[in-house]
């Protein structure tokens, strides 16, 4: 079905974390954005948006990366992915370029044509057909959805997950209390300061529990990755998913920290 | 006052695990910011008024020094002094001068963080003055011998109990636990403090250039009487509180109650215009301003001149998830929270301060409140910039930092080391999903489970599909 059509061309921002720990959310987000038409490549000279870098003082090292990002997704239409956070590290590129460097503009060009993935599908390009092809898909269950910080916040990304969401059969979004609260992920801060980092995500899988949801979801798996291991650890039997997956019908695989029980049978 | 910034980490741990300050920040979680919600949602225009307050401190920081003029010379026109001090110690030398001069035994004062900044209490104690704070809550902490946790409600990590006990311990009264009855007591004791008092302290919220006129915005009154009833009134303030005119010094009142308390308005709002003038029935004698600098002209023109838009509101701790897990106290200086993280660097150096800035996720929600629009994570990430820079991070973190760097930077050798980091913690979690323990990250897994990756990276698999895909279409 997709592929033919002569949708915008995009590149695939994949983020370094779904790239290691969860590809079938950087799957999840290929099929959702072929569904709607993009041809979608997956530029090779990608690692990580530089974020680590940044956030720890790093400024030479986070342009550099930058760079390399940059020159990575010349030429594409649009730079998609699914994480509010990475994309927008992506947004502050020219931030750290000098206005005379000719990576300032690049950095600029890049800032405005980057998306992330609900945003894209829901602001950018708004399809009917999307709407149609959510409305197939089912996930009979209760959900919570936590807002990510930088997504939230940097890049308005409230409604979208929301409304995209509101097509799927059989899903019933109760929010939680502070769903725009910080789960106390913070990239290197939940090493760097692990016991008020645990408050907070505690905090937060009490919230998320209180729900009564079977389902957390969220569209940063840096965050999903501390909320499913605080409730794992815990033993709150509360699952968690990055949207796309919802959205793309791919809810075959276990949730995030899941037992995987293909593994299981093959050992 | 005592620097314990360094041990923020520990005295986090004693935060967490203190249950009565737990119980204390989760009614300041819900209290403030529900507040300050529903004062923003009944002002439509709040948002304009943010970039208003925002548009209007820059340009005062572009004019620092001219509008400084103006009020100092309508200050002096008005009878009264105004006194420069560009230390913590000058400040202090300029007040007790001031208090020797009019012979003065015990000085009120109003809340302010400014001679918290500067030590004052302990400095006048020292030199045979004895100050009384008025403020019920300093008041409180000066009998507990103890330091505000909050700049706006100082006394906030106490509960009702440890203001019964040292109210017994030091007004020879029976003991209380009713509020209204301690609220009695401590007027009736305060009461005699106010008329006794040779000199009254209070700080500024703002400074009016154009009358020379400050002004203090409290909720209980206490300040009216510090700075009506004594002879002497001291204003204790700092350079970046000037405003040109009082219809400025209204955009602020109106940011800053909302704000910080969620009122359309404070109760007391009073102005303080030079000593009392002939005819005048009330007001004291002699009027002194004392401006302390402490490092803040040092911050104009450089990446952190935006934080000196501050007007003191404390909505950014009050929504902070960090200062509402830890409280006050563990920031280990004066200020705390999100605006604290910025400024403490600033006055007691980088080397001492640095774990501050470092305390955050970068959640952004203190931007989001911040009255002039701070960019508060920002100056955060300029901080750790020039600690990166001096080398001031821990060993462990920089060689960490440095060996992910080398491997992001080369996606060819990035590729085959997250295959075998994936590979190897997927192997190692074997069925169960995720791992208990991992080796480099107790940080994270002391705490919660690291969820194993799912196998192959993405970029393996990828490739392998795009092979795939080609060798069938050939
Ligand atoms: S930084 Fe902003 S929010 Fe925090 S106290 Fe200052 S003005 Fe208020």
């Amino acid at each position: 079905m997709p592929n033919t059509s002569s949708g915008p061309r995009v590149g695939l921002f994949v983020t370094c974390l779904a790239d290691m720990f969860r590809p079938s959310v950087a799957f999840a987000t290929v099929k959702l954005l072929e569904q709607a038409g993009c041809t979608v490549e997956v530029p090779e000279r990608q690692t990580c948006c530089g974020q680590p870098a940044f956030n720890s003082g790093d400024r030479k090292t986070t342009a550099e990366i930058a760079r390399q990002t940059i020159d990575a997704f010349d030429g594409y239409e649009y730079v998609v992915g699914p994480s509010g956070s990475c994309i927008g590290m992506l947004h502050q590129y020219p931030d750290l370029f000098d206005p005379t460097d000719p990576y300032f503009l690049q950095a600029t060009a890049l800032a405005a044509r980057s998306h992330e993935i609900t945003s894209f599908l829901f602001d950018v390009l708004r399809s009917d057909a999307l709407e149609a092809q959510l409305k197939q898909l089912q996930f009979d269950h209760k959900v919570t959805y936590h807002d990510s910080c930088a997504g939230l916040r940097e890049l308005g990304i409230k409604q979208q997950p929301r409304q995209l969401l509101s097509h799927v059969q059989g899903v019933e979004l109760e929010e939680m209390d502070e769903a725009e609260t910080c789960c106390g992920f913070g990239g290197t801060f939940c090493v760097k300061y692990p016991e008020v980092s645990n408050r907070m995500v505690s905090n937060k899988t009490d919230n998320i529990s209180n729900t009564g949801a079977h389902t957390v979801l969220g569209g940063d798996l840096g965050c999903l990755l501390n909320m499913a291991g605080k409730l794992k650890r815990e033993g709150k039997p509360v699952e968690a998913r990055h949207i796309v997956e919802v959205l793309a019908g791919m809810t075959d695989t276990p949730a995030i920290g899941e037992a995987d029980y293909n593994l299981a049978q093959q050992l | 006052m005592q620097i314990n910034t360094p041990f923020f980490k520990q005295r986090a741990h004693d935060a967490l695990a203190d249950e009565n300050l737990q119980k204390a920040l989760a009614k300041l979680k819900t209290g403030f910011p529900e507040k300050r919600a529903i004062a923003v949602d009944r002002m439509p225009e709040f948002e304009q008024l943010r970039d208003e307050g925002r548009d209007l401190k820059n340009h005062i920081l572009e004019h620092l020094d001219l509008y400084l003029e103006q009020f100092e010379s309508k200050v002096i026109e008005n009878g009264g002094h105004v006194h420069w001090a560009r230390t913590t110690d000058d400040a202090n030398q300029i007040i007790l001068d001031i208090c020797k001069q009019v012979d003065a035994k015990t000085v009120t004062k109003g809340k302010s963080m400014v001679t918290e900044e500067i030590g004052l209490n302990d400095f006048l104690e020292q030199n045979g003055v004895q100050p009384i704070e008025t403020d019920l809550g300093e008041y409180i902490l000066q009998l507990r011998h103890d330091h505000p946790s909050h700049i706006i409600a100082p006394a906030i990590h106490l509960n009702l109990e440890d203001v019964s006990e040292a109210f017994h311990a030091n007004h020879n009264r029976p003991k209380s636990s009713d509020p209204a009855v301690l609220m009695q007591e401590a007027r009736e004791v305060l009461r005699e403090k106010f008329v006794a008092a040779d000199v009254g302290i209070t700080g500024a919220n703002f400074c009016v250039a154009e009358t020379g006129s400050t002004i203090i915005v409290t909720n209980e009154g206490n300040g009216d009487l510090t700075q009506t009833l004594p002879k002497t009134h001291i204003v204790v303030t700092s350079i970046e509180k000037v405003v040109p005119t009082l219809e400025d010094m209204t955009l602020f009142l109106r940011l800053l109650a909302r704000s910080a308390t969620g009122q359309e308005f404070s109760v007391y709002n009073t102005l303080s215009t030079g000593p009392r003038r002939e005819g005048d029935q009330d007001g004291p004698e002699n009027f002194h301003v004392v401006l302390v600098d402490n490092g803040r002209s040092e911050m104009i023109g450089t990446e952190f001149q935006d934080m000196l838009r501050c007007i003191r509101c404390s909505a950014c701790m009050n929504h902070c998830p960090v200062y509402g897990a830890v409280g006050g106290h563990s920031y280990g200086w004066v200020y705390p929270g999100p605006m604290g993280s910025v400024l403490t660097p600033q006055m007691i150096g980088i080397e001492k301060g640095g774990m501050l800035p470092n305390a955050s996720t970068f959640c952004g929600k203190c931007e989001s409140v911040c009255p002039v629009k701070i960019p508060l994570p920002k100056l955060m990430r300029h901080w750790r910039e020039d600690e990166f820079e001096k080398h001031l991070q821990p060993k462990a973190a920089r060689y960490g930092l440095a060996s992910w760097a080398f491997l992001a930077k080369r996606p060819a050798l990035y590729k085959p080391y997250t295959r075998m980091a994936s590979w190897l913690m997927k192997t190692w979690a074997g069925k169960n999903g995720r791992l208990k323990k991992l080796p480099l990250a107790s940080g994270w897994t002391d705490w919660r489970d690291m969820p194993a990756p799912q196998g192959k990276t993405f970029m393996q698999t990828w490739k392998e599909q795009q092979k795939a895909k080609a060798g069938e279409q050939r």
